[in-house]
């Protein structure tokens, strides 16, 4: 990337101007390029030691065995035939991925749509049920998918107690390979507070005369809901499932605490954990990165599913980044 | 943003004729059965949301023996779980590193970030709209893609490995969710207030730090917030750089050794991790408003 800091020209070419003048229009130009610079720099910086190196690193390594001693030797596309051909891990996770982007997200989005429209619809006691639907988000992770584990956990936990009382079957939730994902699910439902604020506040945005135009013309709520409310709000429904998918290909925390917890092992003693418990069902390619790397220090490997996240991520992005999503909107 | 004021419009249906009577009374029991249907959906939400917190908390106070079995209600309270659990080895350490690593690295990253949001909202050069990019890219980016050059880095030809430093000084060269959230606020700035403090003879420095600066203390609070909670939160820094090193350990990594490493029950399971949770919601009481604000403003701005 080259980026040159001129300052944009205004319109055509400057008019023929004495030679002092054109003098001080130069000076005047390096000066603001040298002011420009000097603003960005510790953001091109960190562009470049903490994204370009990497990054270019990370295809390097890719192509090496390397396994942290000694000198990386070059492998050609040895690692990258071994994680598509010979690592069926790697496909349980994308699989997994998968599962997680087409339910989880669409659950959480429709989940926070309906919670987001429920209270602009609260007359009584707002600000409480505001505070209530949007602590749970703030809960740290790590915390919260403890505190899950527990309620969900087949023994004791309160949830499956309550199950069993009403006669209804309890499931093995995060100890059970087809519960696990629901349960990760769950979870993140409950913390549907960012979706919740930012449905909220793009359908107090709706304008009102929609609202009764639709009215005076017969709609019901239905009818309303589909025609006035959906159309204004698509944007941000969109914009909530691409950042959806985003935090999906960056899904970890909550999955391995998860998989640890309920897998009962000795949390962070070194001890190596069955990845992905119970039978990789909770196996996501961020963990994938991180076994590979960091337990079975296959870093070429790891750099293979590295890139393949890369990929998938900035192809999801490029979507936040056509420029009716506002994001790179500007004020000139 | 004013969010309570608009949702206080009294329920009149329109069109309904002033003449009371029949129509007006039928209009007020529909607006009666409406009210009473949201309001129990939203008591339903409410449990949802808050029963998990509840059931950690009654547990948190049992005795050892109760908290193996499926009881709901302590019988008696110890709240002596929550000094155990304060006394337990290490755990002072990882509040001292957590509050470290989440102070140092909020105040770096808004120091670091502010500047670079300032130019990319209101400097004219060209290039902007690729470095804008790149900051989004930066964003959108898993930490995983480029963690194991990152940690050769930072590990092996620095030497920092079992140290939360791998994590706090990048935070001085900005931070790309940072950078991108003030951008979108310094937009709103009117341009004339930049000019008027040139034209007195400010410099751009002055200028962003004298006039800039305190209109955006909103965004710069809800920055602030959100860096503070990631590093609070964050789960895989520590597990990379510091998971070799229990004296570098965070809260947010510490806890989930907690049940499994400490041998414990639940019930001190429960008052560590509601330990965990506490100064978050404490700080989010106090900063609400902000916080709020600042996840509206990660939405979609113009």
């Amino acid at each position: 990337m080259s980026l040159a800091f001129g300052t944009r020209k205004g319109t055509g070419s400057p008019a023929p101007a004495a030679p002092s003048t054109q003098h001080l229009l130069r000076r005047k130009r390096r000066r603001e390029a040298a002011r420009t610079l000097a603003f960005l720099s510790p953001w091109l910086i960190g562009f470049s030691v903490f994204f370009l190196y990497p990054l270019i690193s990370t295809i390097y390594f890719s192509l090496t065995k390397y396994n942290g001693f000694g000198a990386p030797t070059f492998s050609g596309l040895k690692n990258w035939d071994y994680v598509f051909n010979d690592l069926p891990a790697f496909w349980q996770g994308l699989r997994n991925t998968l599962w997680l982007v087409v339910i989880m997200v669409s659950l959480r989005v429709v989940f926070g749509l309906g919670i987001g429209l429920l209270i602009t619809k609260v007359k009584t006691g707002v600000g409480f049920f505001r505070t209530v639907f949007y602590l749970p988000y703030l809960a740290p992770p790590v915390a919260a998918t403890v505190a899950f584990a527990f309620l969900l956990n087949p023994g004791t936990g309160p949830v499956n107690h309550l199950l069993g009382e009403l006669g209804l079957p309890q499931p093995g939730w995060f100890s059970d390979p087809t519960w696990s994902k629901p349960a990760l699910t769950l979870l993140a439902m409950w913390g549907i507070g960012d979706l919740m604020v930012i449905f909220m506040a793009s359908l107090l945005d709706v304008p009102k005369e929609q609202y009764e135009a639709a009215e005076l013309d017969g709609a019901g709520p239905f009818q309303r809901f589909r025609y006035v409310t959906l159309p204004n709000i698509s944007p941000i429904i969109m914009f909530s499932v691409v950042t959806g998918v985003i935090q999906t290909m960056q899904y970890y925390t909550q999955a391995i605490v998860a998989g640890k917890v309920a897998g009962g092992i000795a949390g962070n003693s070194g001890q190596q954990f069955e990845p992905g418990y119970p039978q990789g069902s909770t196996w996501t390619l961020p963990q994938m990165v991180y076994n590979l790397g960091f337990q079975r220090f296959n870093y070429g490997a790891a750099c293979v599913v590295a890139l393949v996240l890369f990929v998938i991520s900035m192809a999801v992005t490029s979507i936040l980044l056509r420029r009716k999503s506002g994001f790179m909107a500007s004020d000139d | 943003m004013t969010l309570s004021s608009t949702l206080t419009k009294a329920p009149s249906p329109a069109g309904a004729s002033g003449t009371g009577g029949a129509a007006a009374r039928v209009a007020r029991r529909r607006a009666l059965l409406n009210w009473v249907a949201v309001h129990s959906l939203a008591i339903a939400a409410a449990l949802f949301f808050l029963l998990p917190f509840v059931f950690a908390f009654l547990t948190s106070v049992m005795t050892d023996q109760q908290a193996l079995t499926t009881d709901y209600w302590p019988t008696s309270w110890e709240w002596g779980n929550y000094g155990k659990v304060w006394d337990t080895p290490g755990f002072l350490t990882w509040w001292r590193n957590t509050l470290l690593y989440a102070g140092l690295g909020t105040v770096l990253t808004i120091v670091s970030s502010l500047p670079v949001a300032y130019a990319l909202a209101k400097f004219r050069f060209r290039g902007r709209n690729l470095a804008l990019m790149a900051v989004i890219a930066m964003m959108m980016l898993p930490p995983q893609v480029t963690v194991i050059p990152m940690y050769l880095f930072w590990a092996k030809q620095l030497g920092l490995g079992g140290s939360l430093w791998p994590l706090i000084i990048p935070m001085a060269f900005g931070d790309a969710f940072s950078i991108f959230l003030l951008r979108q606020f310094l937009l709103t700035i009117p341009k004339e207030y930049i000019e008027a403090a040139r034209i007195d003879g400010c410099g751009d420095l002055r200028t962003l730090l004298k006039v800039v600066l305190p209109m955006a203390k909103p965004a710069i609070a809800a920055v602030a917030l959100f860096q503070f909670f990631y590093c609070w939160n964050d789960y895989f820094g520590p597990q990379i750089y510091a998971s070799n090193n229990h004296d570098a350990w965070t809260l947010s990594y510490g806890l989930e050794s907690f049940k499994g490493a400490h041998h414990t029950n639940w019930n001190l399971t429960m008052a560590a991790t509601l330990l965990v949770m506490a100064p978050v919601i404490i700080l989010f009481f106090f900063a609400q408003k902000a916080f709020i604000e600042g996840v509206t403003l990660t939405g979609v701005k113009g």
